[in-house]
């Protein structure tokens, strides 16, 4: 499908359409299936472990065998409560149904999930940019098996038959059903960054995209701008990364107002993302929800938390990634919604740059270099102290932007103090004078490109400012600083003139 | 026979279970399920305010067991009672679209 339309960029990701001039907002929801980090699954005693050998933990309860009973795991309940407390749910008395459904992932032919009566409910989480987004539940459910289809190439399409591994069946999942309040592919992976770090931060899930205990779907559907209605969605699967869930719903967008210009309806299905190609295909279509047939799972008694256990969790909540942000915007004297703010909770860096402020750092050099020069794992070993000594000579102009990054490299290996490694590197603080001496020598050995720096047109000067430049740093190394040199270039030719 | 039930909610219900029912069956099912929901029918025709609803039959909650490791079944014993294995894992047959 070729895209005539091409959005238009700003707080709604909008498409607007050549032909008829209507532009198209996109809306997001988005369910987010996490796996819980317990020792055990939902409801027997066999190891919740990603990557064992196939149908090693397994036991008759999470195989369906006739005569089993399911017993829920106390640390389900916990994580999932956390988790709940942490998107502003209130958690309620809720109960498990059967959702009967006919395929081999699971042996018991039917998952075991919370249906209307969900134990977290009504919750929301604030972005980084300060878009509130609307939780409708997060329930308990049991993971399925894995299948891995055999045959002709390996895929479901033309695969003669399919082996199945139980290990991951009963593994206990939370599924975050968020409400369609996002309004961008940008933000949708905002949404998932800030749910990762709550599910992290409360030690409910390791929330690893890549090994499938945090899966993404998005329902996705279009409105023309200023109608309040919302349009029919589809619901995209497979996206097994960040990337593939902007991707998607960016060509899944396009492709609904695609046909609804040419005169076409959305058909609701459930379609599934095939990254190498870019494209969104059909899969089966939704079964409505009454297919499933859902009724209480008679094995398993209602869940009521007490009012004691809730608040225990509550007392015990650990500080979450929007009142981080806030402590350190507070420290470091930047808006909450700064790149460098949102990075270093991000990074969990946080605790390290509030540090290095305490120490005496300047707010903004600090966080810019955990923004563009510290990755999360590595920096732990960092010293706040010396951290903000290192900060200190480069606002004090004793070391260049280039040497700072490259003594913090250092520190980074060696632990050791940011002047040691200066002078072992040569990086001596370079005089006024010294950087005069140089720069009028240099000026004198080149007369003409000087007279034509002094007296040429902008484009002339700009390219002649780079050869001086260039010369300079030869000249001292790359020891002088890159903005004294330009002031002192600049007043040079003022003087010539 | 009530309209509350009709031959062919039985027969999409068979069918999404899976269950091959002959023509015979189909309407003795049909008959059966519909006396139950006669039932249930007699039921919601009483006054019912303030009765809750029975979630269960027992007056029990928050049965919960502690998040340790129990001995599961042995795989070998495990694959030994199924149809057909291969590579260690259940072979079963194929499945025409994709998972629910
Ligand atoms: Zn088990």
């Amino acid at each position: 499908m070729t895209l005539t339309h091409e959005p238009i960029e700003g707080e709604h990701f909008i498409v607007a359409s050549e032909s008829t001039g209507d532009e198209w907002e996109i809306v997001v929801g988005l369910e987010v299936h996490c796996e819980l980090a317990t020792v055990t699954k939902l409801f027997c005693g066999c190891p919740n472990m990603f990557g064992d050998e196939p149908n090693t933990n397994v036991c008759p309860v999470c195989l369906g065998l006739p005569g089993s009973l399911p017993v829920l795991n106390e640390n389900v309940v916990e994580l999932a409560m956390r988790l709940g407390r942490a998107l502003q749910c209130s958690v309620e008395p809720s109960v498990f149904a059967r959702k009967n459904y006919f395929y081999p992932d699971m042996p018991k032919d039917y998952q075991v999930t919370q249906f209307d009566r969900p134990i977290n409910v009504d919750g929301w989480l604030d972005l980084p940019d300060g878009t509130r987004v609307g939780i409708e539940r997060a329930h308990i459910e049991e993971d399925t098996g894995k299948n891995s289809h055999a045959g002709g190439s390996g895929r479901i399409h033309g695969a003669d038959y399919s082996l199945v591994d139980y290990n991951r069946a009963g593994v206990p999942l939370v599924e975050i059903v968020g409400r369609p309040h996002i309004r961008h592919p940008e933000q949708a992976k905002t949404y998932i960054d800030e749910l990762r770090a709550i599910l992290l931060t409360t030690g409910a899930s390791d929330a690893k995209m890549e090994e499938g205990s945090l899966r993404v779907d998005a329902n996705v559907s279009v409105r023309r701008v200023g109608d309040t209605e919302l349009g029919t969605r589809c619901e995209v699967k497979n996206l097994n990364s960040l990337r593939s869930l902007g991707r998607a719903i960016e060509y899944e967008a396009r492709r609904q107002v695609d046909l609804l210009e040419s005169g076409e309806r959305i058909k609701q299905e459930t379609r599934h993302w095939d990254e190498g190609a870019g494209r969104t295909r059909a899969g089966r279509s939704k079964e409505e929800a009454e297919d499933y047939r859902y009724f209480q799972e008679p094995d398993l008694v209602p869940l009521v938390p007490s009012a004691e256990w809730i608040a225990a969790i509550d007392a015990a909540m650990p500080p979450l990634p929007a009142a981080r942000r806030e402590a350190l915007a507070v420290a470091s004297g930047l808006a909450v919604t700064e790149s460098g703010v949102v990075i270093a909770v991000q990074r969990d860096l946080d605790q390290l740059a509030l540090a290095t402020i305490a120490a005496g750092g300047d707010g903004r050099r600090v966080l810019t270099h955990v923004e563009h020069n510290l990755s999360g794992e590595g920096s732990a070993g960092l010293d706040p102290a010396t951290f903000a000594q290192l900060v200190g000579l480069e606002l004090g102009g004793q070391l260049t932007a280039t040497q700072v990054k490259t003594v913090l490299a250092e520190m980074l290996v060696s632990g050791r103090a940011p002047d040691v490694i200066a002078a072992e590197l040569g990086f001596e603080a370079m005089d006024s004078s010294e950087l005069e001496g140089v720069v009028d020598g240099l000026i004198a050995e080149s007369p003409e490109e000087w007279s034509d720096f002094c007296t040429g047109d902008d484009k002339k000067r700009a390219k002649l400012q780079g050869f001086f430049t260039g010369k300079i740093m030869k000249a001292t190394k790359g020891q002088a600083d890159g903005k004294a040199v330009a002031v002192l270039l600049e007043s040079r030719r003022v003087e010539s003139l | 026979m009530s309209a509350r039930l009709t031959r062919d909610n039985v027969a999409k219900v068979a069918d999404l279970a899976r269950l091959d029912l002959t023509e015979a069956d189909l309407d003795r099912y049909t008959e059966q399920l519909s006396a139950v929901l006669d039932h249930a029918e007699d039921v919601a025709s009483l006054d019912l305010d303030g009765v809750p609803p029975t979630s269960h039959p027992l007056p029990l909650v928050n049965v919960l067991r502690a998040d340790v490791v129990v001995e599961g079944v042995d795989r070998e014993e495990v694959l030994s009672q199924a149809p057909s294995v291969e590579d260690r894992r259940f072979r079963v047959p194929a499945i025409l679209g994709e998972e629910p």
